[in-house]
């Protein structure tokens, strides 16, 4: 029965797409405005209706339907029942289902926010979504149906992975990709639509979308770093990126959005960029697209790779569908997209823009290479070979630096033209910071040359970044007499997308020097220990306690009880272990981590002897580690403020005589007098 | 149904799920018996010499772990990785140069078990290409901007 | 809309796509090995499991490939906690036994374990007609660019290895790799020209 209601319900909902992928263009031809109503009915409906089978396999999954397919794969009554809801998303058609349900969602939301608008842009934006759903539906009622019948019904199943039922992390992660990966079909749809119904050169369509594209892009960047705390937890490796093609294929995306975010900021202000910011929309779609293909086609291996089989030839058709139709979209439309503007000035924030686009896009060109070279080698020679992290390495951690010299050097030019005055005058701070951090990390002992570059460049962003919030700050301090912490936040309030931007910036920052210094600062340490028995790690001591089995119910537990000591005292313990699973031939090193805020000790367990007499363990000593988890959540809050702009509260456009004048100066200035009135009315309206 | 050590093989037919729930039970048996379940490895152990170690890890580093998704086997910690490392400490040891423990590994996995691919002839591809497309992308962007600061009358709008 | 640029542009996708179609006809997952064609490393490993019949050997016999010059070898690295492994068994067992009379030997190589759960192992599975030795270091595993059990090879008259088979091996493949190599003639020591043979190099 259950089994029935999701499987018909995927079925009807395919039904409304092919629906509206029909009515749709007849309704605009025909200017038959009740056959785009309908559409807009029939995508609810859609919505809806893949719920219904959402909620069909999740309550398969929780009352153990073994009858229905996938339930019957990754279901079992031992699993606990939190892993076993999350088990949703755990295997390959569970997960196009859940892509499906998010896709439809946010279908269902475009339509209902901006149903009302008139013209061909929405209904055509729309039959894009539409379209892509129509897709997923497709592989769903086909090679990745969920809702096949088992039978004779079996008695239990072998439960999830055994990777995926040992951190809380795969209940979060999942969601907030999928969120962000399918977000960025709706820019993508805009774009699209835009095309279609020949509004491509008015800027509407980005207007429209770019919250869109904000949105995804902050739950694209939750989801990476909640990947990478994942695996970090998980794993055992001690490690939290490895440029595995999966984390490359979320990763890719999340590059071109990062420089749309920016470059768009070049196309309101100065109508240019159009073209390329077009490309950069309908890229991150088609990397999307392309990293769903590498890792569910079984192309590559992969720690994600899910599935095999006819899905990956559904996967190749979309793609190229998608590669072909962005190509074209992207050369026509180059006559259309040309820019109208000019800059003022080389040194201005709006070629810090272009050479930040250029760093991106090398970023994306060179991950993209690196994935995709070993299936390139063995074209051209026949001979497999890996591309690996040393490889990665070594080419995009100069582009991470430029990057982050960059961030700093933005927000600290002005736009338009920057003189003599104004690049001392903001460059120095910065400079000054850069070269005390260089001198305290050679200090504490950091020789890699792109640590200290990482640890110089965060500093320069850092005190460029907070010099913008200190000026603005004390301009209304002066002008409005405000206290700090109001004025703070009234700066913020007033100005949520540049400042958002700033916050999002010092997020990276954390980011980046939480990675530089616990991949330099980093130490690991390998002994067998008999019971009772300690070895030194850096200025701590690990005592292995005992070496002990527990039985539950999904699988049988060995672990380790060890304390960690400082100075002859214990000050915590930790239990790392290896889980084995009646599934997997080999256990699943499951290891301990303690963080604190300077950083984490990281225990596996790699060996011993049942009879409880000695175990072998690894610990690794990890700097600030826990900065990278709380880095990310502060550039998700940037991207939480940017997006918060209420759109009524614009004020004057950019190009208003005012903000244009005030512009002429430093921003944000300090105020004197009247140009000061002028630079506060510019610092309300200009984002 | 092949086998690695870090990956699982779902099981699918009702007998092979037998046969798990068997083994699993024959395993927790095992577990509360004398025999060892994970081979203690007899490879050469952890040395004290800090400065083999380092050389080790840093060959380590650039061998991929035939049994995993992507470590090296400095980083993964199945067996088969440490039994290899082993072998490195070992050749390292013995006087071999880090090109000729890599060449071994070679002979034995083939070109694949290196995590960075050699540069030379075709591979040479992955390498250059990234570099070409920064230096077109260079090229474009500074062409860009000259065009886009020139003076009014020169300017030509494009893209 | 510019469409003829849009059209040139379209055309640039074919490239990629095709380049996509291809990937989705490799498989990763196997790793080409280098070594057939190449002398069989070599090695010195203990008997643990006696094997039955023709082929027995006494447990603490050391096996070595230097030995079995002139003779057609099959290694068979396996593992008791290996499931796969169990799928072969009983074919190897029975084709060792058939093709003991041809003077092939079969050799079970242990692989990741200790010796008592194989002796345990090859009980619970009704014998094992053929003997097994310990691999005590993982090197001769390693050695033989192993990555995962089961892993078969066949070794030709001339010491070299003829063939690598990844994954449980069935009658056929052994029946035909075996009569193959019992073919060939090895290439004898006294330089007597019309009994020159190779193996062909490669997968045969």
């Amino acid at each position: 029965m259950t089994r029935l209601i999701g499987y018909n319900a995927l079925w009807v909902a395919l039904a409304t797409a092919v629906f509206g992928l029909v009515a749709i263009p007849l309704g605009v031809r025909r200017g038959r405005g009740g056959l785009i109503q309908a559409s807009y009915a029939a995508t609810f409906a859609m919505f809806w209706l893949t719920t219904a089978a959402v909620f069909a396999m999740i309550f398969g999954l929780v009352t153990h339907d073994f009858s229905i397919g996938y339930v019957a794969q990754v279901g079992s009554r031992a699993t606990p029942l939190f892993y076993t809801i999350i088990s949703l998303w755990g295997a390959l058609e569970g997960s196009i289902l859940f892509w499906a349900w998010v896709l439809t969602l946010l279908s269902a939301l475009v339509v209902f926010w901006n149903r009302d608008r008139e013209g061909a842009l929405i209904p055509y934006t729309t039959m894009t979504m539409l379209a892509v759903s129509f897709f997923f539906f497709i592989l769903l009622v086909g090679p990745a149906n969920p809702f096949t019948l088992v039978s004779p019904t079996p008695l239990d199943g072998p439960g999830p992975n055994p990777l995926l039922q040992n951190h809380i992390l795969m209940g979060v992660h999942p969601p907030l990709l999928y969120l962000g990966y399918v977000g960025m079909t709706v820019p993508f749809a805009f774009a699209i639509g835009a095309m279609a119904s020949g509004e491509v050169e008015k800027d509407d369509w980005i207007k429209l979308s770019r919250r869109w594209t904000l949105g995804a892009w902050g739950f694209l960047s939750a989801a990476i770093i909640a990947g990478m705390w994942w695996s970090y937890e998980v794993l055992g490796w001690g490690g939290y990126w490895a440029w595995d093609p999966v984390e490359n294929a979320s990763f890719m995306p999340w590059l071109t959005a990062t420089a749309f975010l920016h470059s768009v900021m070049v196309q309101e202000r100065r109508g240019m960029l159009r073209l390329w910011n077009l490309n950069l929309i309908v890229s991150t779609f088609a990397l999307t697209i392309l990293g769903t293909f590498l890792t569910r086609s079984g192309v590559l291996s992969s720690v994600h790779a899910f599935g095999e089989g006819p899905i990956g030839a559904y996967f190749l058709v979309a793609i190229g569908i998608t590669l072909i139709v962005s190509f074209a979209g992207v050369a026509g439309n180059s006559d259309a997209l040309k820019s109208t503007g000019r800059l003022d000035g080389v040194a201005s924030r709006e070629t810090v823009f272009l050479l930040n686009n250029l760093l991106f896009t090398a970023f994306t060109f060179t991950v993209l290479i690196g994935t995709l070279f070993p299936i390139i080698a063995e074209a051209a020679r026949g001979v497999k070979v890996s591309v690996g992290e040393p490889f990665f390495n070594k080419m995009t951690l100069p582009i991470c630096a430029s990057l982050l010299f960059l961030m700093g050097v933005g927000p600290a030019l002005p736009w338009k033209r920057a003189t003599k005055e104004d690049l001392k005058r903001q460059m120095i701070p910065p400079a000054v910071g850069a070269v005390i951090a260089v001198i305290v990390s050679i200090g504490f002992g950091a020789r890699d040359v792109y640590a200290v570059l990482t640890f110089a460049f965060a500093a320069f962003a850092l005190v460029a970044n907070v010099r913008e919030y200190a000026s603005g700050v004390r301009a209304r301090m002066r002008l409005r007499s405000e206290t700090a912490v109001t004025a703070l936040g009234k700066l913020v309030g007033a100005n949520r997308r540049r400042y958002g931007g700033y916050v999002a910036h010092m997020g990276m920052v954390c980011v980046a020097v939480a990675i530089a210094a616990s991949s330099t600062f980093r130490s690991e340490h390998e002994a067998t220990l008999t019971k009772g028995a300690s070895m030194p790690v850096g200025r701590f001591q690990v005592r292995l306690n005992q070496v002990y089995g527990r039985e539950e119910v999904q699988r049988s537990r060995i672990a380790a009880n060890v304390s960690i000591m400082q100075g002859g005292e214990e000050i915590g313990r930790l239990d790392p272990a290896m889980n084995f699973y009646p599934t997997s031939e080999t256990p699943i090193p499951t290891p301990a981590v303690r963080s604190r805020p300077w950083g984490d000790i990281y225990v596996n367990l790699m060996a011993f002897k049942p009879d409880g007499s000695s175990a072998t363990l690894k610990v690794i000593v990890e700097p600030l580690v826990p900065w990278i988890w709380f880095g990310g959540g502060i550039v998700c809050l940037g991207a939480i403020i940017s997006m918060s702009t209420m759109p009524g509260r614009r004020r004057a456009p950019v190009w208003s005589a005012a903000s244009v004048a005030a512009e002429g100066m430093t921003t944000p200035p300090l105020p004197t007098g009247a140009t000061g009135l002028l630079a506060t009315t510019s610092l309300e309206g200009a984002d | 149904m092949r086998v690695s050590a870090s990956s699982s093989a779902v099981m699918r037919s009702r007998r092979r799920r037998g046969l798990a729930r068997a083994l699993f039970a024959a395993l927790a048996l095992l577990l509360l018996g004398a025999s060892t379940v994970r081979a203690q490895s007899q490879s050469m152990p952890v040395s004290t010499d800090p400065v083999l170690e380092a050389r080790t890890r840093a060959v380590a580093a650039q061998l991929r772990c035939p049994v995993c998704q992507g470590n090296s086997i400095e980083d993964s910690p199945s067996e088969l990785a440490q039994d290899m490392k082993g072998v490195v400490r070992e050749q390292l040891a013995s006087g071999k140069s880090p090109d000729e423990v890599k060449q071994y590994f070679i002979a034995k996995y083939g070109e694949w078990i290196l995590l960075e691919p050699k540069a030379t002839g075709f591979n040479l591809v992955v390498y250059a290409l990234p570099m070409v497309m920064v230096l077109i992308g260079g090229v474009v962007v500074w062409r860009a901007v000259k065009k886009w600061t020139a003076e009014p009358a020169e300017a030509d709008a494009d893209t | 809309m510019n469409w003829k640029r849009a059209t040139v542009a379209a055309f640039v996708a074919f490239p990629v796509i095709g380049l996509l179609g291809y990937a989705l006809t490799l498989d990763p997952k196997e790793i080409p090995s280098p070594l057939p064609g190449r002398d069989a490393p070599a090695f010195s490993l203990a008997v643990f499991a006696q094997g039955e019949g023709e082929q027995q050997r006494a447990v603490g016999d050391s096996i070595r490939v230097s030995d079995h010059r002139g003779e057609v070898v099959v290694l068979n690295f396996w593992a008791s906690w290996c499931l796969a492994c169990r799928d072969e068994h009983s074919t190897l067992s029975t084709v060792a036994e058939s093709y003991a009379r041809q003077g092939v030997k079969f050799y079970g190589v242990l692989y990741n374990d200790v010796p008592s759960n194989g002796t345990r192992w090859i009980s619970e599975m009704g014998g094992q007609t053929y003997p097994s030795v310990q691999d005590p270091r993982t090197r001769t595993a390693i050695d033989y660019g192993l990555y995962g059990v089961p892993e078969t090879f066949f070794i030709g008259r001339d010491g070299r290895v003829a063939y690598k088979h990844v994954g449980p091996v069935t009658a056929a493949v052994l029946a035909r790799k075996l009569d193959s190599l019992i073919a060939l003639r090895a290439p004898s020591t006294t330089g007597d020209s019309a009994a020159r043979v190779t193996v062909p190099p490669g997968k045969s």
